[in-house]
């Protein structure tokens, strides 16, 4: 259960982002998620759905794309997605394959909403009172 | 009005630099480094103990402990040979991650030392996520699990370089069958380097000690080959 680890560095890595964007506020973080990757979409959601209730995240949609395993031969360089965890060239029967992908943990997005200019139109109409 | 931010970022990169950090202090001595990972009770322990009691007078080992709680094994490791060892507890953390491991070796002299040993917290899944800086993750299972653990734990085993595959005396006492967590381990990771030993009764360790010497010399010599999805 280490998705509460894994939760923490996201909401750390994007409020440091949100950090340079005052008045925004996060709508969405898009992860990719290799299939090799050892994390549990589950644990993972509810992770973050834990520590970021009542902060500035809790509002916050977690988009989650798993991202299948894609491997290469080292012996004859085809490339193939990997079924069933098994890590074997299907046209020269090679054990000696390499993942290309399926090992993600990325923050690959972030959508931030803005508030939009009403702040300019407030500042006006509060000068013509003065 | 919203706007897509791309990041590209990956989730563990503090982390991974504090791990390059690690690496690059190894790799400036030529350092051999090892991440050793199980399930509870396969036998880590035992199997430093018997590797220091071997090797610990000729070589310095240097050991990193990770356990969720107590000394218990750093002082086994201490008691087996005379070398450095610094104990985690990772007060109820599943896994040892880079940032406790550089606060532990502050100061180790990796001049004098010949190859350092991480042992990981009993965990097959959450270990498999932190890179910690090591040359290769070294996995062990026992025959008193069941011979599918590869099956069950890809991530663990298709990053490990070898497989020790250990308490080889019980075989015969349960339905584990040597042959087929062999076949299982290599669908996941073909190249895997698969050691089966005894620590109890020492069967199958002369070819660990000769194989943990190549990979010294390896490191040594600059020829060392990663595992090509070790991270």
């Amino acid at each position: 259960m280490h998705e509460l680890s894994i939760a923490q560095s996201i909401v750390d890595t994007v409020l440091a982002v949100a950090a340079e964007r005052p008045g925004s506020s996060v709508a969405t973080i898009h992860l990719k998620i290799g299939a090799l990757s050892d994390i549990a979409r589950d644990a993972l959601e509810f992770g973050f759905e834990a520590i970021t209730r009542g902060t500035e995240l809790e509002e916050t949609l977690l988009e989650i794309e798993i991202v299948p395993i894609i491997a290469c031969c080292e012996r004859c360089h085809t490339e193939f997605e990997i079924h069933e965890y098994s890590f074997q060239c299907p046209d020269c029967g090679s054990r000696d394959v390499a993942m290309t992908q399926g090992a993600e943990l990325d923050i690959d997005s972030i959508t931030l909403t803005d508030p939009g200019p009403t702040p300019i139109c407030n500042r006006e109409s509060t000068h013509t009172h003065d | 009005m919203t706007e897509q931010i791309p990041l590209q970022k990956k989730v563990l990169s503090e982390n991974d630099r504090l791990a390059a950090e690690i690496r690059g202090r190894l790799d400036a001595h030529k350092v051999l480094a090892l991440n050793l990972v199980s399930s509870p009770g396969s036998g880590k322990t035992s199997l430093l103990e018997r590797t220091l009691a071997e090797l610990g007078s000729k070589l310095n080992i240097a050991v990193v402990a990770g356990d969720v709680q107590t000394e218990n094994d750093a002082n086994r490791i201490s008691r087996a040979g005379g070398t450095v060892v610094k104990p985690i507890i990772t007060n109820g953390k599943c896994h040892l991650d880079a940032r406790m491991v550089l606060d532990v070796l502050g100061d180790i002299d990796f001049a004098a030392t010949n190859l350092l040993v991480i042992e990981n917290v009993g965990n097959l899944v959450c270990p498999s996520s932190y890179d910690l800086g090591e040359d290769m993750k070294v996995v062990l299972i026992s025959t008193t699990e069941g011979d599918d653990k590869p099956l069950k734990y890809p991530g663990m085993f298709r990053r490990s370089s070898a497989m020790v595959v250990n308490k080889i005396d019980l075989l015969g006492l349960s339905d584990f069958e040597l042959a087929r967590v062999k076949e299982n381990a290599l669908q996941i990771n073909g190249t895997l380097i698969i050691h089966e030993l005894s620590c109890r009764t020492g069967q199958g360790l002369d070819r660990w000690y000769a194989w943990l010497s190549d990979m010294m010399a390896a490191k040594k010599s600059g020829k060392l080959v990663q595992h090509v999805d070790s991270r």
